[in-house]
């Protein structure tokens, strides 16, 4: 039995030894990470494991225990988005999303380390997530517009 | 002020209808579903490039529990077909089967097993016993050509092979005048050879199908596709049932890029759902993606191109030989569209086209975005800037005063169709001299190109290429929309069109609201559902924008009359006085009523009717977009390295209907034509087994590698496209590679004739120029001439 917090709520799974984290979200139908490789290749399945963020097609379900993992359901709700969702909506940052949620993940660990990264460090960040659609123009913008509203709000 | 101005939709960057539940993870792909008791499929696959199954033994993976059902060519019926998801009649050979005994390529299917859990299928396929006979492959297209090669398709059923014993799948030609005459009086003649290598789409969303049978026993196949419409028929051949007992959803695309235009997995699932009754998924992992999946296919251009004294063209001709890979897939109408697009762009009065594909036991080109015309431009673009490097014009301005213009003809419109004759076209909206000086300006063109030449170990240079593309196949694409009004005043839109992530659906709901002064809210979309939406060819070809587009504006248009009908009459005035305006019908003395209150009286006040409406579009011409695309390169003469400094687009694709997802499109192709031309190449053994097997080492751009991208869109206005419209999504793929192979010409003084542009041969080709180079004496006239 592990347990580990998901977005802030305590779950208990008994789960395969051999599944990743990937694996075990999905089969919980939290279907918001994507997975493009489960080698560690795309950070589609970037989620956040106290902070950090790991590819969930690597991270054993077993080795959570008593640690805490944020993915993208954890961000924003409908009507109600985090400023990095906002924002990647605003700038046309999303074509097919497919490598959106791993992105944000990416993206949300960037800005909590430096809240007022320049476009180097969002390069470096979005680094570990392949996208084919929008040659990283816009959502490099996005994390940068996200990144000044933050430290408006705060200011 | 443009034209599009005057829009309230059209020509505004609204965000995408399916932006926010993207964002928050809420979209559903294929996968981002669950059904009671599915199944999960595994492929077997070949490890050998060309053999003969001589016995397959599934009796230890049948005796495992929770195996539910073994698919291999002794339990499938043989059908020959086409994977390659195209109209009817299909232009590709019918050369392949669900199962054969023949395997072509390493990757090739060999059986496919559906089991309880991914583990089991896993262990089953371990247990299936094949003995092969191993037969000599040929992976090269010339060799293959050869009298005595290995015929890769001897069997007897195949359909439409142009010669399958010499291994050709297919030969194109095509003329306009004499060009033998043309270039034997011509003061010059040049002669060039291009290669252009393997690359694959890696969509990050790799393909994957689930199937299940519904209560009436029909298969519904809910798959990752261009192509749903297409995908139906095919099945209903490869399945051999009645297309009627079909369903094909899509959902979300993760991505496709030509890729997902493939019936490559569909046949699988459904199979396995006819037979067993259950639900079961298959999706290809991306080891299966770099190998078994589709690519852009190779090809070897030879051009020969003839000046007059003045050194204007007066003659061009061009050879493909292309590779097709283990099947016909797309062979035809790829080199029909290098060749139409290449031979198209300047005004040369003698134009020929020779072109073979052929089979190799290596694997399968497919569509893929520009389909052709990367491979038409990177030969054409590199052998024009030559060209005009040799006669010392300035190869900006040499393109120029060649290029087509509005009113010109497309001098092979009628001969190259879509594997069958075309039709005559002359070119209508042409913002590429435009685009050619937008361009030139804002990578500073004039001051680069005569900037004294570096010393150092870094050395910069300009190169810049021209394109064009089409929008549709003419003649033969059509989509179809329909529209109906609900008492709130909003619409359902229902169109077979298909989003892949390009935003379909939100150019859809632009242009419906514009028609009908809605707000784009106001519009849901539904698209992509064989059993509830109106036909529609698909996402390729760069047909969306111009004909799914142009349908939902007719459908849009003849709702609007229906509403005009009935608020007149609601106001009492003739139709003659009254306008629809912000979603009400106003009449001239000022009273209104609102879509709303319309529908509601057509509904169930008087004379009560459903405001509706279905409309098809397709058209005889298919009006290019344009581009001038330009890349300024740091080369490292000591390793060969080729950096990227900043690479511009200015594309003309008529009015943008979505400003923000055309500048999205252009982008991303521009990155992924980045990739053709330095980083990308499949490569393979000796044998012809795939050597890079995963996204680490087939190095596909990063958020890093890149260059500062600039886009300036070029308005012009298409008569024939909705509301002024023509396509962008294929257009800026085509000319980054000949861009950058240009400015690695302008910085160092060495062509590369081949792609990817890498450091070995940047390298090479510095060596052999030989220390003799001097940057002093930096010699763009270098390239030889055959007079
Ligand atoms: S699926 Fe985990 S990195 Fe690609
Ligand atoms: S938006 Fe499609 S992969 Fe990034």
């Amino acid at each position: 039995m592990t347990e580990f917090h998901l977005n802030g709520q305590l779950v208990r799974v008994d789960s395969p030894v051999n599944w990743s984290l990937l694996r075990l979200l999905r089969e919980q139908r939290w279907w918001g990470t994507k997975h493009g490789c489960e080698g560690g290749e795309c950070g589609a399945c970037a989620v956040l494991v106290d902070g950090r963020a790991v590819p969930s097609c690597l991270t054993l379900a077993h080795s959570l225990h008593g640690k805490r993992v944020e993915t993208v359901e954890g961000l924003g709700k409908p009507g109600d988005l985090h400023p990095l969702q906002e924002a990647f909506v605003d700038v046309g940052a999303i074509q097919c999303g497919y490598c959106t949620p791993g992105m944000l993940m990416a993206s949300l660990e960037l800005l909590r380390r430096i809240p007022d990264p320049t476009e180097a460090d969002v390069r470096d960040a979005l680094t570990g997530t392949l996208c084919r659609c929008t040659g990283y123009v816009k959502p490099v913008e996005a994390v940068l517009l996200a990144a000044q509203k933050m430290q408006e709000e705060l200011s | 002020m443009s034209r599009s101005s005057q829009f309230q939709s059209v020509g505004r960057k609204t965000p995408r209808v399916d932006a926010e539940k993207l964002a928050l993870g809420r979209g559903t792909f294929a996968d981002d579903l669950e059904l009671p008791g599915m199944l999960t499929l595994g492929v077997l696959r070949s490890p050998h490039a060309h053999a003969r199954i001589v016995r397959i033994d599934t009796s230890r993976a049948e005796e495992l529990d929770g195996v539910a059902c073994i698919l291999h060519h002794g339990t499938v019926e043989r059908i020959a077909y086409s994977s390659a998801g195209q109209g009817h009649p299909e232009p590709s050979p019918w050369d392949m089967f669900a199962f054969d005994v023949k395997v072509r390529h390493v990757g090739d299917r060999v059986a496919a097993v559906a089991a309880e859990t991914p583990e089991i299928a896993q262990q089953a396929l371990d247990l299936i016993e094949v003995e092969y006979e191993v037969l000599p492959a040929v992976l090269d297209p010339m060799e293959a050509m050869v009298e005595g090669a290995p015929v890769i398709h001897d069997e007897e059923d195949a359909e439409r092979i142009h010669d399958a014993n010499r291994n050709i799948v297919a030969h194109l030609q095509a003329s306009k005048g004499d060009v033998e005459e043309a270039l034997s009086s011509a003061s010059r003649v040049y002669e060039r050879t291009y290669e252009m290598g393997y690359v694959q789409h890696a969509a990050i969303e790799p393909h994957i199908a689930l199937a299940w049978m519904d209560e009436d026993d029909r298969v519904v196949v809910r798959t990752a596709t261009q192509v749903p419409f297409h995908c139906r028929r095919i099945l209903a051949r490869v399945l051999n049932i009645p297309l009627k007992r079909i369903r094909v959803l899509k959902p979300r695309v993760g991505g496709g890029f030509g890729g997902k235009q493939e019936i490559l997995i569909e046949d699988l699932v459904a199979l396995v759902a006819l037979r067993t009754g259950r639900p079961v998924r298959y999706e290809m992992t991306r080891a299966e993606e770099l190998h078994a999946a589709r690519t852009r296919h190779p090809h070897r251009t030879t051009l020969r191109a003839g000046v007059d004294e003045d050194g204007r063209l007066v003659g061009l001709s061009m050879n493909i030989l292309e590779n097709s890979g283990a099947y016909g897939c797309h062979a035809l109408t790829v080199m029909c569209v290098a060749g139409d697009k290449a031979l198209s762009l300047y005004r040369i009065p003698a134009l020929s086209l020779d072109a073979i594909a052929v089979y190799t036991n290596l694997p399968v080109g497919g569509a893929f975005r520009g389909y052709g015309a990367p491979q038409g431009f990177f030969p054409l673009e590199s052998l024009i800037d030559e060209i005009a490097n040799d006669l010392g014009k300035d190869p900006l301005e040499y393109r120029r005063d060649h290029a087509i213009r509005s009113g010109d003809p497309l001098p092979m419109s009628k001969a190259l169709g879509e594997g069958r004759e075309g039709f005559e076209q002359t070119i209508g909206s042409s913002g590429l001299f435009e685009c050619i000086e937008t361009g030139g300006a804002s990578i500073d063109w004039k001051t680069k190109r005569s900037r004294v030449p570096g010393k150092g170990r870094f050395r910069r240079g300009v190169g810049m290429a021209c394109a064009m593309q089409g929008s549709g196949i003419p003649g033969i694409d059509m989509a179809a929309a329909g529209l109906k009004m609900n008492e709130d005043g909003s619409f359902n839109l229902t169109a077979g069109a298909t989003d892949i992530g390009t935003g379909a659906d939100t150019m859809l709901a632009q242009i419906v609201a514009e028609a009908l002064t809605c707000s784009v809210e106001d519009v849901l979309v539904y698209t992509s559902d064989t059993d509830l939406t109106p036909f529609d060819t698909g996402a390729y070809a760069s047909s969306t924008t111009y004909l799914s587009g142009g349908a939902a504006k007719k459908a849009a248009e003849d709702v609007k009359e229906q509403i005009t009908v009935r608020g007149a009459r609601m106001l009492e005035v003739g139709v003659e006085d009254v306008h629809v305006e912000q979603a009400h019908v106003v009449s001239t003395d000022g009273r209104k009523v609102s879509f709303s209150e319309i529908c509601l009286d057509t509904l169930y006040v008087e004379e009560q009717f459903q405001i509706q409406a279905v409309a098809s579009h397709m058209s005889y011409v298919s009006p290019p977009p344009f581009a001038a695309q330009f890349a300024e390169v740091e080369v490292d003469v000591e390793t060969g390295i080729v950096r990227i400094l900043r690479f511009v687009s200015a594309i003309d694709c008529g009015v943008a209907v979505n400003p923000q997802m055309a500048e999205g499109q252009v982008e991303g192709a521009v990155v992924q034509g980045l990739g053709y031309a330095i980083s990308e190449e499949m490569i393979f053994t000796e044998d012809g087994s795939p050597v890079l097997l995963d996204l680490q080492d087939y190095h596909i751009p990063t958020a890093r590698d890149l260059p500062e991208l600039v886009g300036h869109l070029v308005e012009t206005y298409e008569e024939t496209g909705p509301f002024g419209a023509k396509a962008v999504a294929e257009i800026p793929i085509d000319a980054p590679a000949p861009a950058v192979a240009n400015a690695v010409f302008d910085a160092v003084g060495v062509r590369i004739y081949s792609l990817p542009v890498t450091p070995e041969k940047v390298w090479r080709a510095l060596q052999r120029k030989g220390r003799s180079f001097s940057p002093d004496t930096k010699d763009k006239n270098r390239a030889t001439t055959r007079s």
